[in-house]
């Protein structure tokens, strides 16, 4: 009886062993470029060229860290990352602004305010979703180059937010269909007309979705490459392009702990951004009608 | 003076016509219930009252006053959801002051008006909640103090009390009564319940396909519904409708049914005018009787007919017993304990009560 008790409890211990051990085993590489890019960072060039790439580094610098930001050369220029940075701000923060609002505004007028094909609207906008970045490179140019906006971050601006529309129609349209068609009704009786429901009533009550909409829209927009590099040159460039040049200008020796800072420091608001409303994103995918 | 009137009012979508020619009239302080199935076009005519819905044809006058094309907040209304449509993220304080707000009322008005309805609803301590922190019946009284606050002309009540369970149903329904006998506003109310409508209206409207089938007093309308659709659309179990024949002895109008395996019963002393009696002589006709219009035989009284009993149905304060008449099912409301199954019962029919129906075209015939 005792025996066969024991051995009951030493297989189950073996089973969890065996889950825990395999997952830690898997976390870990998963997490091994992060570590090899950490500590890299954190070294001088003499410690890496020494031979040391996983381990952890004999001395601390933040060298890399600040050439990366400051002195970094792109091109001619060795000012760092940082007007990059500032370049992506300026690019991120209007573009899902922008991107977010005009979706919550299609999304209500296509489930409170239907007209006659607007369900055939909401589908042909759909195909934005589907779209691949390449087809549209090309008139994007010609638009862009009428518009006087070629190079320029306005010109990025406008190409994130078309291009996000089509997502963030489709994540408020799917939002405000389960809150139901009388909260709306009761509105228009209390006097209110069509943005006084927007603000007070819809918006309101559509914070996970506003929350979903930006992660989604500030990640797309921040880690974009393509766009950046075919409609920016130069000085006006995002930090995805920036980074690309800085790995690819070499003098001299390889700069690994320069370049993996300058990798952390353009991956660091994304990042930043997740971990801040992450849980929002979970809550808002999975959010169901609001009952009130 | 917050009269209504719906003049000739029609509703198309498309092809589709959704509403006849309805002609609804109703004086101040009236209780209008449109009572009638899913479909039938009432809450679509709620909603052109309200102004959310457009009118096809024919005209709206709220005291006397055309609104066709008047937006809502322009028609001196109030209106009570279904799903009750409180703003989620607004308390109930705020959820009772947006339209007040809209209106350009100042705060301390705001205020008073807030607590004097709070009050009225016995809701005061729930002002600062959220609507997912009440329960469904508080929730209807906070649907009832947004509109209560706004002092409107009519208020209109679009199914409130759909959403309730059954207990609660009924207490929301003797405060909503209270509240009309309080504040004496006009109030038009949509429902499929029958027991809403009679318990409620002062005058009920019977809906059906877009048309409406009767307009009256909600005891008019039990006693003698315009048509069968009527008759077996209010009162529960509804009225039985027994096919039978129409005879004439002097001045004694009787009808005619058949028992099964008994041969036929003689209803006598049925109500109707002499011309109708004579137009109908011998022809077949629909016999409407209500449950609660049979009785046992007692004593020397002469059944009017004796039945084999098919089904006793207790209820507690009375026993429905089911048998058959003319191949129809017929029940009776009876007192308990009078009639077991599978026996005979010797029954007598209130005459007075018996509605006579044409055989073809359905309607009442007097």
């Amino acid at each position: 009886m005792n025996t066969e008790a024991n051995s009951a409890r030493r297989s189950h211990l073996l089973g969890r062993l065996f889950i825990y051990g395999s997952l830690l085993a898997l976390a870990a590489f998963y997490l091994m470029p992060l570590w090899v890019m950490i500590v890299t960072s954190l070294k001088s060039l003499d410690e890496i060229y020494a031979g040391s790439f996983v381990g952890l580094p004999k001395a601390i610098t933040f060298e890399a860290w600040e050439k990366a930001w400051g002195q970094a050369c792109i091109g001619t220029a060795c000012d760092g990352l940082r007007p990059y940075f500032i370049n992506s701000l300026l690019m991120v923060i209007p573009a899902v602004i922008l991107s977010t609002g005009i979706g919550a505004i299609n999304g209500y007028i296509l489930t409170k305010w239907r007209f006659p094909g607007s369900n055939f609207f909401f589908g042909m906008l759909l195909f934005g979703c589907f779209l691949p970045f390449q087809a549209v490179i090309l008139p994007m140019a010609q638009l862009l180059g009428s518009l006087r906006l070629s190079g320029t971050i306005p010109g990025l601006v406008l190409v994130h937010t078309v291009y996000g529309i089509s997502f963030t129609t489709l994540f408020f349209r799917n939002y405000f269909i389960t809150i139901p068609d009388e909260l709306t009704r009761a509105a228009q009786i209390d006097g209110a007309g069509f943005f006084r429901i927007f603000f007070s009533v819809m918006l309101p009550a559509a914070l996970p979705i506003i929350v979903v909409s930006c992660i989604w829209q500030f990640t797309q927009i921040w880690n974009d490459f393509l766009f950046g590099v075919s409609f920016t040159a130069g000085q006006s460039s995002p930090i995805t392009v920036a980074l690309n040049n800085i790995v690819n200008v070499t003098m001299g020796r390889k700069q690994y702990n320069v370049d993996m800072a300058a990798a952390m420091i353009a991956a660091i608001p994304t990042l930043v951004v997740y971990i801040v409303a992450g849980r929002y994103f979970v809550r808002g995918l999975t959010a169901g009608a609001v009952k009130g | 003076m917050s009269t209504l009137e719906i003049d000739r009012v029609r509703k198309s979508y498309g092809i589709h016509e959704v509403l006849k020619e309805v002609s609804i009239s109703i004086g101040t302080g009236d209780f209008l219930v449109l009572l009638g199935p899913s479909g039938c076009g009432k809450s679509t005519l709620l909603n052109m009252i309200a102004g959310l819905d457009s009118i096809t044809g024919g005209e709206i006058r709220i005291a006397g006053k055309v609104v066709n094309d008047l937006s809502p907040k322009d028609r001196d209304i109030a209106m009570v959801f279904q799903s009750y449509a409180l703003y989620p993220t607004m308390t109930v304080r705020q959820n009772i002051e947006f339209g007040m707000k809209i209106r350009g009322i100042t705060p301390p008005e705001r205020d008073k008006a807030v607590r004097t309805a709070a009050d009225l609803l016995q809701m005061s301590h729930l002002l600062d909640r959220k609507p997912s922190q009440l329960s469904g019946g508080q929730r209807q009284r906070v649907a009832m103090g947004r509109a209560i606050v706004r002092q409107p002309k009519l208020f209109l009540f679009d199914e409130p009390l759909s959403n309730l369970d059954a207990k609660l149903r009924v207490d929301m329904r003797t405060e909503i009564k209270r509240l009309h006998a309080r504040l004496g506003t006009t109030i038009v109310y949509v429902t499929h319940d029958q027991i809403e409508a009679m318990t409620l209206a002062t005058r009920v409207a019977v809906m059906k396909d877009g048309v409406v089938q009767q307009l009256d007093e909600p005891q008019v309308v039990y006693d003698r519904p315009a048509n069968v659709y009527v008759a077996k659309f209010v009162g529960s179990p509804s009225m039985n409708i027994i096919p039978g024949v129409l005879e004439v002895q002097g001045t004694v109008v009787s009808a005619v049914v058949d028992i099964a395996k008994r041969g036929s019963a003689r209803i006598s002393g049925v109500a109707v005018s002499p011309e109708t009696a004579r137009k109908y002589a011998g022809k077949r006709v629909l016999v409407g009787i209500r449950p609660e219009n049979f009785s046992i035989a007692a004593g020397d009284i002469r059944p009017t007919l004796t039945v084999d009993v098919d089904v006793v149905e207790p209820t507690g304060p009375d026993t429905l017993v089911v048998f058959h008449c003319s191949g129809a099912e017929v029940t009776a409301r009876l007192p308990p304990k009078q009639a077991s199954a599978g026996r005979e019962a010797a029954l007598c029919v209130d005459t007075s009560k018996v509605v006579i129906f044409d055989a073809d075209t359905e309607n009442r015939i007097d």
